[in-house]
């Protein structure tokens, strides 16, 4: 089996899923002739048509408004928004329109529709370029949200996201879009809503994470592994909502110790949550307190980016304080 | 100006700038009648008179505290001309003062007042008030924030299109509306993309208590539509007969060219914005008082005495008949109970996730919890 990178799994999921369901189409800025900026929709115009794969205006406003048209009426719309950064334009259409029709029409209408959007930093993309908005679409409420670590997970992600009948915000950590190749299998397999992953087993501590972090996470417990002797055991989320509570719950049970690392500024960053449901419910399992590794509360930097980003450094550091429990 | 640019010309300004209209304030033919018969005509009127004594029930049963919060539909009855020409598999977005566009497309009054009062049988389950839709009648339920329906229609349309379907979506909203990016872009996308929509723009005149002018410096609404690609015209919008016969010359070419539309509906707004509203704060009675002799039913009435398809008995019997009619139907929609206490958790999503279970059963005990304490629930 080919080793392909994420842009290749998820031009892969579309393509699958277009030949699959006449009712899948695919729309934004620059994804059709120019098959998007990081060409997740490359070559789907050849393929499907530019009746299928549309070129819109550039206004995001209207392209999520426009795709809960066409979700409304039975289609299957997966709209690319260029880069989460610009997805501001269209929140009334996400807070009180996608996410708000099942509810206000009593459940009549529904709106398979999915927003999928290069999203977190890495990549010296500057402020507009690289921030990881992912709480504000969880904190709507009538959202699921998802964000795949690599490219197996993100194919089979994807198409979960297509098939499912409610509307969803799908994240692609753009730093990791080429850097990681995995085998994917070219048949047709999706990844359970709400399913996260145990990606390195350990019996220390239980770190949670997602998206580009895992990767650094790995790194540091790696390094944690072979300085101070504790073995780390990560779990990759996926779905951030409704995230994997029995993964993380069954994972304290062996360890005890937790600790949470996102790219998201820490003030009711998703670890906030975590955070919080672990003490309400479970905080019998606890040695100690639970730790977080997060991006600052200021806005993405250009400069300094990787200072700003939690790192190697930060990670090691908090699990050093957690062992001491 | 006789240079012509993309479809604009002096004569589609000209269609932005004047008032359409076939019947004047006294019921004078002025225009172009359709060529309609006496039973269709009559409906038309049967509509408006509904809506209107709709409206005033909705009033009542709000200052008795039946009801949450009510936007007056009255001086704008003659929106019903614009949906009769639709058919059942078109699709509508209609506005949140549109009594008259939910009963053309089958919702009857009972359903209205179920949707009203929020009580077991509203079809939308409390979900938002002033709110009508339902998926019987092809009418998508509003969202309160004004004109973001605009883009969906011009999704739904597209999709139609795309699926080969015969279809037109018609979509209403108000001169407050055309200031958000939801109509520029609404309009700009059916403009690309030609798709069948008919965008139905309702200028009542107020915005709450902003004023036209204070809106738009633009001369009428239809003048913007015209330079997104989109034929245009500007209606008087309290003359039943110009806003059908306009419409259905839109919904036809629609349907047939695959191409969007622009109808301004020229109307007032003789109430206030809702039942929570003082206009007397900012407009004065006068205008009022002046705007009313040319609202739409009265004309049509004097039109259709006119042309011998009813009498002024008849219109008198009439509206008695359904004042008395809904008299009934709200006794009878005030006795039914209300909505399970646990309605909001539903609908979220297609099916609960698990925080959404849990907090449904934290629910469930507090309920238990407050009647062991002799609370009150709800």
């Amino acid at each position: 089996m080919p080793q392909i990178n994420m842009v290749e799994a998820l031009n892969m999921a579309l393509r699958e899923e277009m030949e699959r369901d006449d009712r899948v189409v695919v729309l934004g800025e620059d994804i059709g002739r120019r098959g998007g900026v990081f060409l997740v929709t490359d070559g789907l115009i050849d393929l499907f048509g530019e009746e299928r794969v549309i070129d819109t205006p550039l206004t995001e406003l209207g392209i999520i408004g426009f795709s809960i048209g066409l979700a409304l009426y039975g289609l299957r719309p997966v709209a690319e928004i260029q880069f989460i950064d610009f997805v501001y334009e269209a929140f009334d259409q996400i807070y009180s329109n996608m996410a708000r029709i099942r509810f206000r029409s009593g459940g009549m209408y529904n709106v398979p529709l999915v927003l999928r959007s290069p999203c977190c930093g890495g990549i010296k993309g500057g402020m507009h370029h690289s921030q990881s908005p992912e709480s504000l679409f969880i904190h709507t409420t009538g959202l699921y949200v998802m964000m795949p670590s690599g490219p197996y997970d993100a194919k089979g992600l994807l198409k979960t996201a297509i098939r499912l009948n409610d509307p969803v915000i799908f994240l692609e950590p753009k730093s990791i879009y080429r850097v990681i190749k995995e085998e994917v299998p070219e048949d047709d397999y999706t990844i359970e809503l709400g399913k996260g992953k145990i990606v390195r087993e350990g019996g220390d501590i239980t770190l949670v994470t997602w998206g580009a972090m895992v990767h650094i996470s790995k790194q540091a417990a790696d390094i944690v592994k072979e300085k101070l002797g504790v073995e780390v055991e990560i779990i990759d989320l996926r779905t951030l909502y409704p995230y994997d509570k029995d993964l993380i719950i069954d994972s304290l049970e062996k360890t005890g110790r937790m600790l949470i690392v996102h790219e998201a500024p820490k003030t009711l960053g998703l670890g906030s949550e975590l955070s919080a449901y672990i003490v309400e419910e479970h905080v019998d399992l606890l040695y100690g307190p639970i730790l977080r590794v997060t991006g600052y509360d200021t806005p993405f930097p250009l400069a300094h980016e990787k200072l700003y980003m939690p790192n190697i450094a930060r990670i090691y550091n908090a699990i050093s304080k957690l062992m001491e429990y | 100006m006789s240079r012509i640019v993309r479809g604009i010309d002096e004569a589609s300004i000209e269609k932005t700038l004047g008032i359409y209209r076939i019947i004047d304030e006294e019921g004078n033919i002025v225009g172009d009648e359709p060529n309609l018969d006496g039973s269709t005509l009559y409906k038309l009127y049967e509509y408006m008179v509904r809506a209107r004594v709709l409206d005033e029930w909705l009033l009542k049963l709000q200052r008795l505290g039946k009801v949450a919060i009510h936007a007056p539909n009255l001086g704008q009855e003659a929106i019903v001309g614009a949906v009769t020409p639709l058919k059942p598999d078109d699709w509508v977005f209609p506005s949140y003062r549109d009594l008259g566009v939910y009963l053309v497309r089958g919702m009857d009054e009972e359903e209205i007042l179920d949707r009203a009062l929020y009580n077991q049988d509203d079809p939308l389950k409390g979900s938002d008030f002033a709110i009508y839709g339902n998926r019987r009648f092809n009418m998508v339920p509003t969202p309160v924030p004004v004109g973001n329906q605009i883009p969906h229609a011009v999704g739904v349309a597209y999709a139609m299109k795309y699926l080969d379907r015969d279809s037109v979506t018609m979509v209403m909203f108000g001169d407050g509306a055309t200031s958000r990016g939801d109509f520029h872009a609404g309009l700009n996308f059916a403009g690309v993309y030609r798709v069948p929509v008919i965008f139905v723009c309702e200028n009542n005149q107020w915005a709450i208590s902003v004023p036209f002018d204070r809106q738009t410096r633009s001369p009428s609404i239809a003048f913007r539509g015209l330079v997104y690609g989109i034929e245009s015209i500007r209606v008087d919008g309290n003359d039943v007969l110009a806003m059908y016969k306009i419409a259905s010359e839109a919904v036809e070419k629609a349907r047939k060219e695959k191409e969007p539309y622009l109808i301004e509906m020229l109307t007032y707004r003789l109430g206030s914005h809702t039942t929570a509203d003082d206009p007397s704060k900012y407009r004065s009675e006068e205008e009022v008082n002046r705007m009313m002799k040319y609202e739409p039913l009265k004309r049509y009435r004097n039109y259709l005495i006119f042309k011998g398809v009813l009498t002024d008995s008849e219109a008198n019997e009439l509206y008695r008949r359904y004042y008395n009619y809904i008299e009934d139907i709200a006794k009878k929609v005030l006795n039914k109970g209300g909505l399970p206490h646990d309605v909001f958790f539903h609908n979220v999503f297609e099916k609960l996730p698990w925080n959404l279970q849990d907090q449904l059963r934290e629910f469930r005990e507090s309920l238990e919890l407050m009647k062991s304490l002799g609370l009150e629930v709800d």
